[in-house]
C-alpha cells in the first residue's frame, strides 16, 4: 500500500478511534459505523456525509439521492447479473424503464432538484458501469455542475477501469466514490465473476479475477489518497463469500476506505441471473447481521443500503422515479432555485439538531432500568422519513429495525414487504409476508394500525406499538425499550429471543415461502 | 465474413459499440446493428473481435455466413 499522507492517516486513525463499538455494547452510543453523527466524526469529514444519504445512516432519513442510468455498457460479466434486465448490483433487476442521454440526465436533475429540495446527491451506477461509459458518465458531471452546482456528484463502478479516470473523477470534484469489491481472492472471485474485458481483450476463470481484484484495490489507493470518501460494496453469497468478507473488510480498510457495504445476494431464479439458475441462495436477515456485526471495529459498515435502481429517485426507501420519466421532465416547467433548496435545507438542519439532545436525554434515563442486564432486541418501525413513527403499518413498504441495548437504538438494518393494506382490505397472504420479513422483532413501531393485524402479530410474539405516533425514532424506541425492561423487572413477561427472518428478494415479485426458522 | 448482431438477444448495452475499431456499429430501434461493408472482423486490429469479446450475451455478436468472407488488404 502506498503511504498515506499525514492528513489522511490522521483522519483514518480518528476515523478509527470513534468506532469500535460492536453489537453487544461499545461505547454508549448510537453512533457506530455510518450511524456516525455530527459529533462522531472529525468536521471536514461530517461536512462531505452530513447530507449524503448512502454515507450517513443519520442522513439517510431526511436527505435524498437521484441515479441517472446514462451509462448502459460494462466491462465485466458478474454471476449475480443479468444484462437482459438490468444490473442486480447497482439496482434491482428489471426495473431501469429508460435510458438518457447526459443531456436528458441533466434536465432530469434540474427537474428533481426543484420538486424535492431535499435531494442532495447525483450519482452514476449504471445501469451497466460509470466507468466503462465515460464519455456519457463525465459530460453528465460536466452539464449538472453548471447548472445545479450545489448537488453532490456520486458514481459506482466494479472498479476495473477506476485507475484509468481518477484524475478526470477528482477533477469533477466527485467526493465520494463506490467500488464493488466482492473479493481480494481469485480463486474465490472465479466462482463470481465469468469473465471481464480489459485491454481488448476477455480475460475468463482466475486470471479475470486476478486482475479485477489488483484494478480495484489499486484505484481505492488512488482514490483515498486524493482525499475521496470510498465506499466499497460487497455482495454476501453464502457459501461462497461470505466468511471471505472479513478479509475483504480488513484489505479495504487499509487502503482507506470509509464505508463498507455489505449487502445480501439477490437471486431469484426469475431474474435469470446465474445463482438464480443454479439455486444458489442468498443470506436470512440473521446471517447477514452476524457478518455485518463481525466486521464492526473494521471499516465503518453501512447497513442502511436498499440496493436501489439505477434510476432511483428519492429517499433511500422511497422510490419517485415514476414521476420523473423523459416525458414528464420535458414537459415540466422548471428553474432552478438555489436559495430556496438551501433555505429548506437549513429548516432541515434545525430539525435533526433540535432532535438530537432529547434522544441524548431519553438514552441517559436508561441508567437503571435493567440496561446493565445485557438484554438486546430488534424492533421494527414503519417509517416515511425524517426519523419519525410517521407510517401507517398497512402502508409501509419496508420496515426499519433497530437494535436496543444499554447502548441505545442503533439503526441495523430495513426489510422490504409488500404492502399489507391494499385498496382498504388487508390481505392475509401479505401480513404472514410481512411477520417472516420482521420475524426476528420484539415490536413494531407503527403510526397506526387495525384491529386484525395487531391480533396476527401478538399471536406472532412481536407487539405492535402506536403510542409513539409521529415522534422520533429513536426517543421513542428507548423509551418503549425501558418499559420493556420494567416490565420483565416486575415478572410480568419473559424475556425470550426471536427466530430469523426472511430477506425478501427484488421489489417486484411475491415473497416466496421459505420456512424461517 | 463479417460479424451480424442477434437483435433478439441484443439488450442494447452499446458496450460493443465504441470497441469497434472500425465505427461500423450503430444503434436501431434499441438495439445494435453491423455494417457489413465496415466490419473486417477486427483483422489487423485485434486478436479477437471486439464486439464479441465484450457482449454480456453468449452467441450475439456471431459471424454472418451470408456475407463473403473478409479480406485484409495485401
Amino acid at each position: 500500500m502506498d503511504p498515506l499522507t499525514a492528513q489522511q492517516d490522521a483522519i483514518m486513525q480518528e476515523i478509527a478511534r470513534h468506532k469500535g463499538c460492536g453489537s453487544g455494547g461499545g461505547d454508549g452510543k448510537t453512533g457506530c459505523g455510518s450511524t456516525a453523527g455530527r459529533d462522531d466524526l472529525p468536521p471536514e469529514i461530517w461536512e462531505k456525509v452530513k447530507n449524503h444519504p448512502c454515507y450517513s445512516e443519520e442522513a439517510h432519513h431526511h436527505y435524498a439521492r437521484m441515479h441517472v442510468a446514462v451509462a448502459p455498457a460494462c466491462n465485466i460479466q458478474c454471476n449475480y447479473c443479468n444484462r437482459k434486465y438490468d444490473c442486480a448490483n447497482e439496482s434491482r433487476p428489471g426495473v431501469v424503464s429508460e435510458r438518457l442521454t447526459p443531456e436528458q440526465a441533466a434536465r432530469k436533475v434540474v427537474a428533481v432538484a426543484s420538486t424535492i429540495p431535499q435531494m442532495t446527491v447525483l450519482g452514476i451506477a449504471g445501469p451497466g458501469d460509470p466507468l466503462a461509459n465515460p464519455a456519457k458518465t463525465f459530460r453528465t458531471f460536466e452539464l449538472v455542475s453548471r447548472a445545479a452546482p450545489d448537488i453532490k456528484l456520486c458514481l459506482s463502478t466494479n472498479g476495473l477501469a477506476l485507475p484509468d479516470h481518477v484524475d478526470t473523477i477528482a477533477g469533477f470534484k466527485v467526493d465520494h466514490v463506490t467500488i464493488t469489491i466482492n473479493m481480494i481472492d481469485p480463486e474465490i472471485g472465479a466462482r463470481i465473476y465469468p469473465w471481464v474485458f480489459w485491454n481488448h481483450r476477455r480475460y475468463t476463470g482466475v486470471e479475470a479475477a486476478r486482475l479485477l481484484t489488483a484494478r480495484q484495490l489499486q484505484g481505492l489507493e488512488m482514490l483515498t489518497e486524493r482525499g475521496i470518501l470510498c465506499k466499497v460494496n460487497s455482495v454476501m453469497i453464502p457459501g461462497v463469500n461470505d466468511r471471505h468478507l472479513i478479509e475483504v473488510n480488513r484489505a479495504v480498510k487499509e487502503r482507506g476506505a470509509f464505508l463498507h457495504n455489505i449487502m445480501p445476494l439477490i437471486s431469484a431464479p426469475e431474474h435469470g441471473t446465474v445463482f438464480g439458475l443454479t439455486g444458489q441462495r442468498g443470506p436470512t436477515a440473521q446471517e447477514l447481521k452476524t457478518l455485518q456485526d463481525a466486521c464492526e471495529g473494521g471499516a465503518n459498515m453501512m447497513r442502511h443500503c436498499r440496493q436501489c435502481r439505477a434510476d432511483a429517485v428519492g429517499l433511500l426507501g422511497e422510490d419517485r422515479s415514476a414521476e420523473f420519466t423523459t416525458d414528464k421532465i420535458m414537459a415540466m416547467d422548471v428553474s432552478y432555485d438555489l436559495d430556496g433548496r438551501r433555505a429548506y435545507q437549513a429548516r432541515v438542519e434545525e430539525d435533526r439538531q433540535s432532535r438530537v439532545e432529547a434522544r441524548e436525554a431519553e438514552l441517559r434515563t436508561l441508567d437503571g432500568h435493567g440496561g446493565a442486564s445485557g438484554v438486546t432486541v430488534l424492533v421494527a418501525v414503519a417509517t416515511k422519513g425524517s426519523g419519525l413513527i410517521n407510517e401507517h403499518f398497512g402502508h409501509a413498504r419496508e420496515f426499519q429495525v433497530y437494535e436496543l441495548s444499554a447502548a441505545g437504538a442503533k439503526f441495523v438494518g430495513h426489510r422490504r414487504v409488500d404492502l399489507y393494506c391494499q385498496g382498504g382490505y388487508g390481505e392475509e397472504d401479505s401480513l404472514a409476508g410481512i411477520i417472516r420479513a420482521i420475524n426476528d422483532c420484539h415490536a413494531v413501531f407503527v403510526a397506526k394500525i387495525g384491529g386484525c393485524p395487531k391480533a396476527d402479530l401478538i399471536a406472532a410474539g412481536i407487539e405492535p406499538v402506536d403510542g409513539y405516533a409521529h415522534d422520533d425514532i429513536a426517543t421513542s424506541t428507548i423509551a418503549w425499550f425501558k418499559s420493556y425492561l420494567d416490565r420483565i423487572g416486575r415478572g410480568e413477561i419473559v424475556h425470550a429471543a426471536r427466530g430469523d427472518a426472511l430477506i425478501r428478494q427484488g421489489g417486484l415479485i411475491a415473497l416466496q415461502s421459505l420456512n424461517v426458522a | 465474413m463479417a460479424l451480424k448482431i442477434v437483435a433478439s438477444q441484443c439488450t442494447g448495452c452499446s458496450a460493443c459499440e465504441a470497441e469497434c475499431p472500425n465505427q461500423a456499429i450503430s444503434e436501431k430501434a434499441g438495439t445494435f446493428i453491423i455494417n457489413p461493408a465496415k466490419c473486417t472482423e477486427c483483422i489487423g486490429h485485434y486478436d479477437n473481435p471486439q464486439c464479441a469479446a465484450v457482449c454480456p450475451v453468449d452467441d450475439t455478436c456471431v459471424i454472418d455466413p451470408a456475407v463473403p468472407r473478409y479480406q485484409a488488404a495485401s
